[in-house]
Protein backbone atom coordinates (compact mmCIF):
# COMPACT_ATOMS: atom_id res chain seq x y z
CA UNK A 1 0.00 0.00 0.00
CA UNK A 2 2.85 2.59 -0.37
CA UNK A 3 5.46 4.03 -2.17
CA UNK A 4 4.69 4.23 -5.99
CA UNK A 5 3.21 0.77 -6.98
CA UNK A 6 -0.52 1.34 -6.87
CA UNK A 7 -3.21 -1.53 -6.35
CA UNK A 8 -5.73 -0.32 -8.20
CA UNK A 9 -9.23 -2.61 -7.50
CA UNK A 10 -12.08 -3.08 -9.97
CA UNK A 11 -15.47 -3.30 -9.03
CA UNK A 12 -16.38 -6.90 -10.20
CA UNK A 13 -20.33 -7.30 -9.58
CA UNK A 14 -21.02 -6.86 -12.99
CA UNK A 15 -20.08 -5.50 -16.78
CA UNK A 16 -16.76 -4.37 -18.21
CA UNK A 17 -14.75 -5.53 -15.78
CA UNK A 18 -12.28 -7.49 -18.26
CA UNK A 19 -11.91 -4.80 -20.07
CA UNK A 20 -10.48 -2.26 -17.36
CA UNK A 21 -8.54 -5.00 -16.13
CA UNK A 22 -6.82 -5.74 -19.92
CA UNK A 23 -5.86 -1.76 -19.82
CA UNK A 24 -4.21 -1.84 -16.64
CA UNK A 25 -2.45 -5.00 -17.54
CA UNK A 26 -1.29 -3.33 -21.00
CA UNK A 27 -0.41 -0.18 -18.56
CA UNK A 28 1.46 -2.50 -15.94
CA UNK A 29 -0.71 -1.73 -13.69
CA UNK A 30 -1.31 -4.07 -10.30
CA UNK A 31 -5.07 -4.77 -9.87
CA UNK A 32 -7.35 -7.01 -8.39
CA UNK A 33 -10.81 -8.12 -8.45
CA UNK A 34 -13.62 -6.18 -5.57
CA UNK A 35 -16.55 -8.06 -4.52
CA UNK A 36 -16.28 -8.01 -0.83
CA UNK A 37 -15.94 -5.01 2.14
CA UNK A 38 -12.44 -6.65 2.84
CA UNK A 39 -11.54 -7.10 -0.81
CA UNK A 40 -12.08 -2.94 -0.65
CA UNK A 41 -9.95 -2.33 2.13
CA UNK A 42 -6.68 -3.59 0.38
CA UNK A 43 -6.72 -1.48 -2.55
CA UNK A 44 -5.66 2.44 -2.84
CA UNK A 45 -7.76 3.30 -6.15
CA UNK A 46 -10.97 1.66 -7.62
CA UNK A 47 -12.63 1.81 -11.21
CA UNK A 48 -16.12 1.45 -11.06
CA UNK A 49 -17.08 -0.42 -14.54
CA UNK A 50 -19.69 -0.14 -17.28
CA UNK A 51 -22.05 -2.37 -16.93
CA UNK A 52 -25.89 -1.75 -16.09
CA UNK A 53 -26.00 0.23 -13.46
CA UNK A 54 -29.54 0.03 -12.07
CA UNK A 55 -28.23 -3.88 -11.58
CA UNK A 56 -24.59 -2.95 -10.20
CA UNK A 57 -26.70 -0.97 -7.52
CA UNK A 58 -28.38 -3.75 -6.32
CA UNK A 59 -25.62 -5.79 -5.97
CA UNK A 60 -23.84 -3.18 -4.05
CA UNK A 61 -26.44 -3.50 -1.85
CA UNK A 62 -27.50 -7.47 -1.91
CA UNK A 63 -23.45 -7.90 -1.17
CA UNK A 64 -23.59 -5.31 1.56
CA UNK A 65 -20.38 -3.50 0.02
CA UNK A 66 -22.25 0.11 -0.33
CA UNK A 67 -21.29 1.79 3.01
CA UNK A 68 -18.09 0.45 2.77
CA UNK A 69 -17.67 2.02 -1.27
CA UNK A 70 -19.24 5.11 0.40
CA UNK A 71 -17.25 5.43 3.12
CA UNK A 72 -13.98 5.09 1.47
CA UNK A 73 -15.10 7.32 -1.46
CA UNK A 74 -15.98 9.99 1.00
CA UNK A 75 -12.44 9.50 2.64
CA UNK A 76 -10.75 10.20 -0.19
CA UNK A 77 -9.93 7.38 -2.24
CA UNK A 78 -9.06 7.52 -5.72
CA UNK A 79 -12.03 6.61 -8.54
CA UNK A 80 -12.69 6.14 -11.84
CA UNK A 81 -15.86 5.68 -13.28
CA UNK A 82 -16.88 5.04 -16.69
CA UNK A 83 -20.59 4.85 -18.28
CA UNK A 84 -22.35 2.99 -15.18
CA UNK A 85 -19.39 3.83 -13.58
CA UNK A 86 -20.09 7.43 -13.87
CA UNK A 87 -23.80 7.16 -12.68
CA UNK A 88 -22.72 5.38 -9.49
CA UNK A 89 -20.53 8.57 -8.78
CA UNK A 90 -22.94 11.09 -9.55
CA UNK A 91 -25.16 12.76 -6.30
CA UNK A 92 -28.28 13.49 -8.43
CA UNK A 93 -29.21 10.75 -11.21
CA UNK A 94 -32.65 11.30 -13.66
CA UNK A 95 -33.78 8.76 -15.97
CA UNK A 96 -32.73 5.75 -13.56
CA UNK A 97 -34.70 2.88 -12.67
CA UNK A 98 -37.21 2.67 -10.14
CA UNK A 99 -35.45 2.71 -6.83
CA UNK A 100 -32.22 3.23 -8.14
CA UNK A 101 -29.68 4.50 -5.55
CA UNK A 102 -25.81 6.06 -6.39
CA UNK A 103 -22.93 5.81 -4.31
CA UNK A 104 -22.04 9.88 -4.69
CA UNK A 105 -19.20 11.76 -3.93
CA UNK A 106 -19.49 14.05 -7.61
CA UNK A 107 -21.75 17.09 -7.15
CA UNK A 108 -23.34 16.35 -10.38
CA UNK A 109 -26.36 15.14 -12.08
CA UNK A 110 -26.15 12.36 -14.69
CA UNK A 111 -29.22 11.36 -17.30
CA UNK A 112 -28.90 8.16 -17.52
CA UNK A 113 -29.24 6.16 -20.91
CA UNK A 114 -28.97 9.68 -22.52
CA UNK A 115 -28.67 9.39 -26.42
CA UNK A 116 -31.31 6.87 -27.02
CA UNK A 117 -31.34 2.95 -27.56
CA UNK A 118 -28.53 0.76 -28.85
CA UNK A 119 -28.85 1.98 -32.57
CA UNK A 120 -28.38 5.31 -31.21
CA UNK A 121 -24.58 4.20 -29.54
CA UNK A 122 -21.44 5.13 -31.62
CA UNK A 123 -17.35 5.75 -32.03
CA UNK A 124 -16.15 8.97 -32.02
CA UNK A 125 -13.06 10.68 -30.35
CA UNK A 126 -12.74 13.43 -28.19
CA UNK A 127 -10.62 16.03 -26.82
CA UNK A 128 -9.72 16.02 -23.80
CA UNK A 129 -7.99 18.80 -22.79
CA UNK A 130 -6.03 17.69 -19.36
CA UNK A 131 -4.78 14.77 -21.47
CA UNK A 132 -4.31 16.75 -24.35
CA UNK A 133 -2.57 14.99 -27.42
CA UNK A 134 -4.42 13.34 -29.71
CA UNK A 135 -8.22 12.93 -29.31
CA UNK A 136 -9.06 10.31 -27.20
CA UNK A 137 -10.82 6.62 -29.01
CA UNK A 138 -14.35 6.14 -27.26
CA UNK A 139 -17.29 4.50 -27.28
CA UNK A 140 -20.74 6.07 -26.18
CA UNK A 141 -22.74 2.51 -25.52
CA UNK A 142 -26.33 3.88 -24.06
CA UNK A 143 -24.22 6.42 -22.59
CA UNK A 144 -24.84 8.95 -19.51
CA UNK A 145 -24.32 12.64 -19.95
CA UNK A 146 -23.90 15.26 -17.34
CA UNK A 147 -26.43 17.69 -17.42
CA UNK A 148 -25.27 19.62 -14.72
CA UNK A 149 -21.66 19.70 -13.97
CA UNK A 150 -21.86 21.64 -10.60
CA UNK A 151 -19.06 21.82 -8.41
CA UNK A 152 -16.98 19.28 -10.50
CA UNK A 153 -14.61 20.43 -13.25
CA UNK A 154 -15.56 19.43 -16.67
CA UNK A 155 -12.72 17.36 -18.34
CA UNK A 156 -14.53 16.28 -21.31
CA UNK A 157 -17.32 17.67 -24.45
CA UNK A 158 -18.39 16.26 -27.21
CA UNK A 159 -18.49 18.70 -30.33
CA UNK A 160 -22.37 19.14 -29.59
CA UNK A 161 -21.60 20.36 -26.18
CA UNK A 162 -22.70 17.81 -23.95
CA UNK A 163 -21.06 16.88 -20.99
CA UNK A 164 -19.39 13.47 -20.61
CA UNK A 165 -16.51 13.80 -18.62
CA UNK A 166 -15.88 15.30 -15.28
CA UNK A 167 -13.41 15.11 -11.66
CA UNK A 168 -14.00 16.55 -8.34
CA UNK A 169 -11.03 16.15 -6.21
CA UNK A 170 -9.63 12.38 -6.26
CA UNK A 171 -13.20 11.48 -8.48
CA UNK A 172 -13.28 11.13 -12.42
CA UNK A 173 -15.96 10.17 -13.87
CA UNK A 174 -16.65 9.75 -17.73
CA UNK A 175 -19.62 8.96 -19.96
CA UNK A 176 -18.27 6.31 -22.43
CA UNK A 177 -15.50 3.69 -22.42
CA UNK A 178 -11.77 4.05 -23.48
CA UNK A 179 -11.38 0.53 -22.30
CA UNK A 180 -13.64 -0.42 -25.36
CA UNK A 181 -11.61 1.39 -27.54
CA UNK A 182 -8.39 0.14 -26.64
CA UNK A 183 -7.83 3.55 -25.57
CA UNK A 184 -5.13 3.29 -22.16
CA UNK A 185 -4.57 6.87 -22.18
CA UNK A 186 -7.64 7.94 -19.88
CA UNK A 187 -6.57 5.33 -17.40
CA UNK A 188 -2.43 6.27 -17.98
CA UNK A 189 -3.50 10.11 -16.81
CA UNK A 190 -5.86 8.86 -14.19
CA UNK A 191 -3.49 6.79 -12.19
CA UNK A 192 -0.16 9.50 -13.02
CA UNK A 193 -2.37 12.56 -11.84
CA UNK A 194 -4.57 11.37 -9.28
CA UNK A 195 -3.69 7.83 -7.96
CA UNK A 196 0.24 8.26 -7.30
CA UNK A 197 -0.24 11.93 -6.06
CA UNK A 198 -2.63 10.34 -3.48
CA UNK A 199 -0.49 7.47 -2.30
CA UNK A 200 2.28 10.41 -1.21
CA UNK B 1 -12.87 16.27 -34.67
CA UNK B 2 -14.18 12.72 -35.83
CA UNK B 3 -17.66 12.35 -36.95
CA UNK B 4 -20.16 9.69 -34.67
CA UNK B 5 -19.94 6.32 -36.16
CA UNK B 6 -22.85 3.70 -35.32
CA UNK B 7 -23.12 0.39 -35.73
CA UNK B 8 -19.47 -0.59 -35.63
CA UNK B 9 -18.53 -4.24 -34.38
CA UNK B 10 -17.25 -2.67 -31.27
CA UNK B 11 -20.34 -1.05 -30.52
CA UNK B 12 -22.28 -4.14 -30.75
CA UNK B 13 -19.79 -6.08 -28.95
CA UNK B 14 -19.12 -3.43 -26.75
CA UNK B 15 -23.10 -3.47 -25.20
CA UNK B 16 -23.08 -7.54 -24.86
CA UNK B 17 -19.39 -6.61 -23.15
CA UNK B 18 -21.69 -4.05 -20.27
CA UNK B 19 -24.01 -7.50 -19.87
CA UNK B 20 -21.26 -9.68 -18.77
CA UNK B 21 -21.76 -11.27 -15.26
CA UNK B 22 -25.79 -10.66 -15.68
CA UNK B 23 -28.61 -12.60 -16.37
CA UNK B 24 -31.33 -11.43 -19.32
CA UNK B 25 -34.65 -12.83 -18.84
CA UNK B 26 -37.54 -13.80 -21.32
CA UNK B 27 -40.50 -11.95 -20.45
CA UNK B 28 -44.20 -11.85 -22.55
CA UNK B 29 -45.80 -8.40 -21.34
CA UNK B 30 -44.74 -5.36 -19.59
CA UNK B 31 -45.87 -6.98 -15.84
CA UNK B 32 -43.52 -9.35 -16.68
CA UNK B 33 -40.65 -7.35 -18.05
CA UNK B 34 -40.94 -4.78 -14.71
CA UNK B 35 -40.60 -7.83 -12.54
CA UNK B 36 -37.32 -9.09 -14.55
CA UNK B 37 -36.16 -5.20 -14.34
CA UNK B 38 -36.80 -5.09 -10.63
CA UNK B 39 -35.08 -8.48 -9.63
CA UNK B 40 -32.29 -7.04 -11.32
CA UNK B 41 -31.73 -8.49 -15.27
CA UNK B 42 -29.16 -6.55 -17.32
CA UNK B 43 -32.08 -7.05 -19.96
CA UNK B 44 -35.46 -8.41 -20.93
CA UNK B 45 -35.94 -10.35 -24.02
CA UNK B 46 -39.39 -9.58 -25.60
CA UNK B 47 -41.47 -12.40 -26.97
CA UNK B 48 -44.72 -13.79 -27.39
CA UNK B 49 -44.59 -17.42 -26.04
CA UNK B 50 -41.86 -18.18 -23.99
CA UNK B 51 -40.16 -21.58 -25.04
CA UNK B 52 -42.28 -24.08 -22.68
CA UNK B 53 -45.51 -22.65 -24.24
CA UNK B 54 -44.23 -22.95 -27.82
CA UNK B 55 -42.99 -26.15 -27.29
CA UNK B 56 -46.43 -27.24 -25.57
CA UNK B 57 -48.67 -25.29 -28.11
CA UNK B 58 -46.89 -26.05 -31.65
CA UNK B 59 -47.15 -24.20 -34.44
CA UNK B 60 -45.39 -21.38 -36.78
CA UNK B 61 -43.47 -19.63 -33.82
CA UNK B 62 -42.75 -15.90 -35.59
CA UNK B 63 -41.37 -12.47 -34.02
CA UNK B 64 -43.46 -10.92 -31.49
CA UNK B 65 -46.25 -8.23 -32.38
CA UNK B 66 -44.86 -5.02 -32.62
CA UNK B 67 -47.27 -3.55 -29.93
CA UNK B 68 -46.13 -5.64 -27.22
CA UNK B 69 -42.57 -4.80 -27.75
CA UNK B 70 -43.25 -1.30 -27.76
CA UNK B 71 -45.13 -1.96 -24.66
CA UNK B 72 -42.16 -3.44 -22.46
CA UNK B 73 -40.23 -0.69 -24.26
CA UNK B 74 -42.34 1.35 -21.95
CA UNK B 75 -42.43 -0.34 -19.31
CA UNK B 76 -38.33 -0.39 -18.79
CA UNK B 77 -35.17 1.50 -19.05
CA UNK B 78 -32.67 -1.61 -19.53
CA UNK B 79 -32.20 -2.78 -22.88
CA UNK B 80 -34.58 -4.90 -24.67
CA UNK B 81 -33.65 -7.63 -27.08
CA UNK B 82 -36.27 -9.58 -29.33
CA UNK B 83 -36.76 -12.68 -31.73
CA UNK B 84 -36.64 -12.91 -34.85
CA UNK B 85 -36.85 -16.45 -37.31
CA UNK B 86 -33.48 -17.77 -38.06
CA UNK B 87 -33.05 -16.38 -41.96
CA UNK B 88 -35.97 -14.12 -41.60
CA UNK B 89 -34.17 -10.69 -42.47
CA UNK B 90 -37.52 -8.77 -42.62
CA UNK B 91 -38.14 -9.62 -39.75
CA UNK B 92 -34.67 -8.03 -37.97
CA UNK B 93 -35.25 -5.23 -40.37
CA UNK B 94 -38.51 -4.88 -38.57
CA UNK B 95 -36.98 -5.01 -35.03
CA UNK B 96 -34.20 -2.63 -35.90
CA UNK B 97 -37.01 -0.19 -37.00
CA UNK B 98 -38.72 -0.69 -33.64
CA UNK B 99 -35.37 0.12 -32.22
CA UNK B 100 -35.01 -2.53 -29.55
CA UNK B 101 -31.26 -2.75 -28.33
CA UNK B 102 -30.30 -6.68 -29.63
CA UNK B 103 -31.76 -9.22 -31.81
CA UNK B 104 -31.31 -12.66 -31.17
CA UNK B 105 -31.63 -14.71 -34.86
CA UNK B 106 -33.02 -17.45 -32.93
CA UNK B 107 -33.89 -21.41 -32.98
CA UNK B 108 -36.78 -21.28 -30.64
CA UNK B 109 -38.30 -19.47 -33.07
CA UNK B 110 -39.17 -21.26 -36.46
CA UNK B 111 -36.95 -20.90 -39.19
CA UNK B 112 -37.89 -18.93 -42.02
CA UNK B 113 -34.55 -19.90 -43.86
CA UNK B 114 -33.37 -23.52 -44.03
CA UNK B 115 -30.27 -22.66 -45.61
CA UNK B 116 -28.86 -18.88 -45.01
CA UNK B 117 -28.77 -16.88 -41.71
CA UNK B 118 -29.05 -13.51 -41.94
CA UNK B 119 -26.41 -11.54 -43.18
CA UNK B 120 -26.46 -9.45 -39.70
CA UNK B 121 -23.19 -6.97 -40.93
CA UNK B 122 -25.80 -5.11 -42.66
CA UNK B 123 -27.84 -3.64 -39.09
CA UNK B 124 -26.76 -1.23 -37.00
CA UNK B 125 -28.34 -2.74 -33.95
CA UNK B 126 -26.59 -5.77 -32.56
CA UNK B 127 -27.40 -9.41 -33.01
CA UNK B 128 -27.22 -12.45 -30.82
CA UNK B 129 -27.13 -15.72 -32.57
CA UNK B 130 -27.21 -19.61 -30.57
CA UNK B 131 -24.45 -22.13 -31.15
CA UNK B 132 -24.15 -25.68 -30.02
CA UNK B 133 -19.99 -25.45 -31.00
CA UNK B 134 -17.25 -23.36 -31.82
CA UNK B 135 -17.48 -23.98 -35.55
CA UNK B 136 -21.05 -23.11 -35.71
CA UNK B 137 -20.25 -20.32 -32.87
CA UNK B 138 -17.57 -18.66 -35.85
CA UNK B 139 -19.62 -19.07 -38.37
CA UNK B 140 -22.13 -17.22 -36.70
CA UNK B 141 -19.70 -14.29 -36.02
CA UNK B 142 -18.44 -14.59 -39.45
CA UNK B 143 -22.28 -13.10 -40.76
CA UNK B 144 -22.11 -10.58 -38.21
CA UNK B 145 -23.14 -11.71 -34.67
CA UNK B 146 -21.43 -9.66 -31.54
CA UNK B 147 -22.57 -11.91 -29.16
CA UNK B 148 -22.65 -16.11 -28.65
CA UNK B 149 -25.25 -18.10 -26.41
CA UNK B 150 -24.73 -21.38 -26.55
CA UNK B 151 -28.46 -23.39 -27.39
CA UNK B 152 -28.93 -25.69 -24.54
CA UNK B 153 -32.75 -27.31 -24.98
CA UNK B 154 -35.12 -24.31 -24.65
CA UNK B 155 -38.27 -24.93 -22.67
CA UNK B 156 -37.50 -27.82 -21.19
CA UNK B 157 -36.04 -26.52 -17.75
CA UNK B 158 -33.23 -29.71 -18.24
CA UNK B 159 -29.77 -27.85 -18.15
CA UNK B 160 -27.64 -30.88 -19.71
CA UNK B 161 -28.25 -29.78 -23.19
CA UNK B 162 -26.69 -26.25 -21.94
CA UNK B 163 -23.91 -28.11 -20.36
CA UNK B 164 -22.49 -30.03 -23.02
CA UNK B 165 -23.00 -27.07 -25.27
CA UNK B 166 -20.45 -24.57 -23.09
CA UNK B 167 -18.41 -27.72 -22.35
CA UNK B 168 -18.32 -28.46 -26.51
CA UNK B 169 -17.27 -25.03 -26.83
CA UNK B 170 -14.86 -24.32 -24.17
CA UNK B 171 -13.31 -26.97 -24.96
CA UNK B 172 -12.81 -26.94 -28.68
CA UNK B 173 -11.50 -23.12 -27.85
CA UNK B 174 -9.12 -25.22 -25.83
CA UNK B 175 -7.56 -27.38 -28.05
CA UNK B 176 -7.51 -24.89 -30.89
CA UNK B 177 -5.27 -23.05 -28.77
CA UNK B 178 -2.99 -25.79 -28.14
CA UNK B 179 -2.27 -26.24 -31.95
CA UNK B 180 0.77 -25.30 -33.59
CA UNK B 181 0.46 -22.61 -36.63
CA UNK B 182 0.73 -24.68 -39.00
CA UNK B 183 -2.35 -27.21 -37.86
CA UNK B 184 -5.06 -23.99 -37.92
CA UNK B 185 -5.10 -24.35 -41.76
CA UNK B 186 -7.21 -27.95 -41.37
CA UNK B 187 -8.75 -26.67 -38.15
CA UNK B 188 -10.39 -24.49 -40.26
CA UNK B 189 -11.38 -26.73 -42.94
CA UNK B 190 -12.61 -28.53 -40.08
CA UNK B 191 -14.55 -26.12 -38.06
CA UNK B 192 -15.72 -24.82 -41.36
CA UNK B 193 -15.00 -21.75 -40.47
CA UNK B 194 -12.74 -19.09 -41.72
CA UNK B 195 -8.68 -19.31 -41.28
CA UNK B 196 -8.32 -15.80 -39.65
CA UNK B 197 -10.87 -15.82 -37.36
CA UNK B 198 -9.54 -19.63 -36.18
CA UNK B 199 -6.24 -18.34 -36.06
CA UNK B 200 -7.31 -15.16 -33.62
CA UNK B 201 -9.57 -17.45 -31.20
CA UNK B 202 -6.57 -19.85 -31.32
CA UNK B 203 -4.05 -16.70 -30.29
CA UNK B 204 -6.22 -15.46 -27.60
CA UNK B 205 -7.93 -18.66 -26.26
CA UNK B 206 -11.41 -17.47 -26.53
CA UNK B 207 -14.33 -16.21 -28.72
CA UNK B 208 -13.50 -12.58 -30.41
CA UNK B 209 -17.21 -11.78 -28.65
CA UNK B 210 -18.97 -12.46 -25.72
CA UNK B 211 -20.71 -15.79 -24.90
CA UNK B 212 -23.45 -16.23 -22.57
CA UNK B 213 -25.44 -19.88 -21.84
CA UNK B 214 -29.40 -20.49 -22.99
CA UNK B 215 -31.42 -23.11 -22.86
CA UNK B 216 -32.68 -25.09 -19.88
CA UNK B 217 -31.79 -22.65 -17.09
CA UNK B 218 -33.86 -22.87 -14.49
CA UNK B 219 -32.46 -22.96 -10.51
CA UNK B 220 -29.77 -20.91 -9.06
CA UNK B 221 -27.82 -23.86 -8.87
CA UNK B 222 -27.98 -24.20 -12.71
CA UNK B 223 -27.10 -20.13 -13.23
CA UNK B 224 -24.10 -20.66 -10.93
CA UNK B 225 -23.04 -23.89 -12.53
CA UNK B 226 -23.24 -22.04 -16.04
CA UNK B 227 -20.72 -19.49 -14.50
CA UNK B 228 -18.08 -21.80 -13.13
CA UNK B 229 -18.47 -23.64 -16.56
CA UNK B 230 -16.82 -20.20 -18.36
CA UNK B 231 -19.96 -18.54 -19.25
CA UNK B 232 -20.04 -14.52 -19.02
CA UNK B 233 -23.66 -14.36 -18.37
CA UNK B 234 -27.18 -16.56 -18.56
CA UNK B 235 -30.27 -16.33 -20.24
CA UNK B 236 -33.23 -17.13 -18.50
CA UNK B 237 -35.91 -18.42 -21.01
CA UNK B 238 -39.04 -20.32 -19.41
CA UNK B 239 -37.60 -20.81 -16.33
CA UNK B 240 -38.54 -17.82 -14.49
CA UNK B 241 -42.23 -17.80 -15.09
CA UNK B 242 -42.93 -21.02 -15.63
CA UNK B 243 -42.14 -21.02 -11.99
CA UNK B 244 -44.08 -21.01 -9.01
CA UNK B 245 -42.50 -17.43 -7.27
CA UNK B 246 -41.27 -15.78 -10.42
CA UNK B 247 -40.17 -12.55 -8.30
CA UNK B 248 -38.36 -14.58 -5.80
CA UNK B 249 -36.63 -17.24 -8.58
CA UNK B 250 -35.55 -14.10 -10.89
CA UNK B 251 -33.94 -12.25 -7.63
CA UNK B 252 -32.54 -15.54 -6.46
CA UNK B 253 -30.72 -16.37 -10.47
CA UNK B 254 -29.58 -12.89 -10.23
CA UNK B 255 -28.05 -13.50 -6.84
CA UNK B 256 -26.27 -17.19 -8.20
CA UNK B 257 -25.32 -15.66 -11.09
CA UNK B 258 -22.91 -12.75 -9.50
CA UNK B 259 -21.67 -14.34 -6.63
CA UNK B 260 -21.19 -17.97 -8.62
CA UNK B 261 -18.54 -19.39 -6.48
CA UNK B 262 -19.98 -18.80 -3.47
CA UNK B 263 -21.65 -21.91 -2.16
CA UNK B 264 -23.29 -20.12 1.14
CA UNK B 265 -25.24 -17.32 -1.41
CA UNK B 266 -26.11 -20.21 -3.98
CA UNK B 267 -27.72 -22.13 -0.99
CA UNK B 268 -29.16 -19.06 1.16
CA UNK B 269 -30.96 -17.88 -2.27
CA UNK B 270 -32.40 -21.56 -2.98
CA UNK B 271 -34.36 -21.24 -0.09
CA UNK B 272 -37.82 -21.55 0.05
CA UNK B 273 -38.42 -20.58 -3.73
CA UNK B 274 -41.71 -22.84 -3.99
CA UNK B 275 -41.84 -25.18 -7.36
CA UNK B 276 -39.22 -25.14 -10.02
CA UNK B 277 -40.76 -25.23 -13.66
CA UNK B 278 -41.92 -28.59 -14.35
CA UNK B 279 -39.65 -29.07 -17.02
CA UNK B 280 -39.10 -32.09 -20.04
CA UNK B 281 -36.29 -34.60 -20.07
CA UNK B 282 -34.39 -33.71 -22.96
CA UNK B 283 -33.72 -37.52 -23.67
CA UNK B 284 -37.49 -37.53 -23.71
CA UNK B 285 -38.11 -35.75 -26.76
CA UNK B 286 -38.09 -37.19 -29.98
CA UNK B 287 -34.60 -35.51 -32.10
CA UNK B 288 -37.58 -33.20 -34.80
CA UNK B 289 -38.57 -31.71 -31.61
CA UNK B 290 -35.36 -30.25 -30.59
CA UNK B 291 -34.68 -26.72 -31.24
CA UNK B 292 -31.18 -26.95 -30.76
CA UNK B 293 -30.76 -29.11 -33.89
CA UNK B 294 -31.91 -26.26 -35.90
CA UNK B 295 -29.01 -23.88 -37.11
CA UNK B 296 -26.04 -24.77 -38.60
Amino acid sequence: MAGNSPLVGVLALQGDVREHERVLDELGIEHSPVRTVDQLGEVNALIIPGGESGVIDKLTRIFDVRDALIDRIQGGLPVLGTCAGLIMLADRLTGGLVGQQTLGGLDVTVERNAFGSQVDSFETTIDMPPIGGAPIRSSFIRAPIVRDAGSAEIIATLPSGEIVGVRQGNIVGISFHPEVSNEVRVHEWWVRTVVTPALQ
Amino acid sequence: MAENTVGTLRIKSGLADMLKGGVIMDVVNAEQARIAEDAGAVAVMALERVPADIRAQGGVARMSDPDLIDAIKREVTIPVMAKARIGHFVEAQVLQALEVDYIDESEVLSPADYVNHIDKTNFTVPFVCGATNLGEALRRITEGAAMIRSKGEAGTGDVSEATKHIRTIRSEIAALAAKTADELFVAAKELQAPYELVKWVSENGQLPVVLFVAGGVATPADAAMMMQLGADGVFVGSGVFKSGNPVERAKAIVKATAAYTDAKVIAEVSRGLGEAMVGINVNDLPAPHRLSERGW
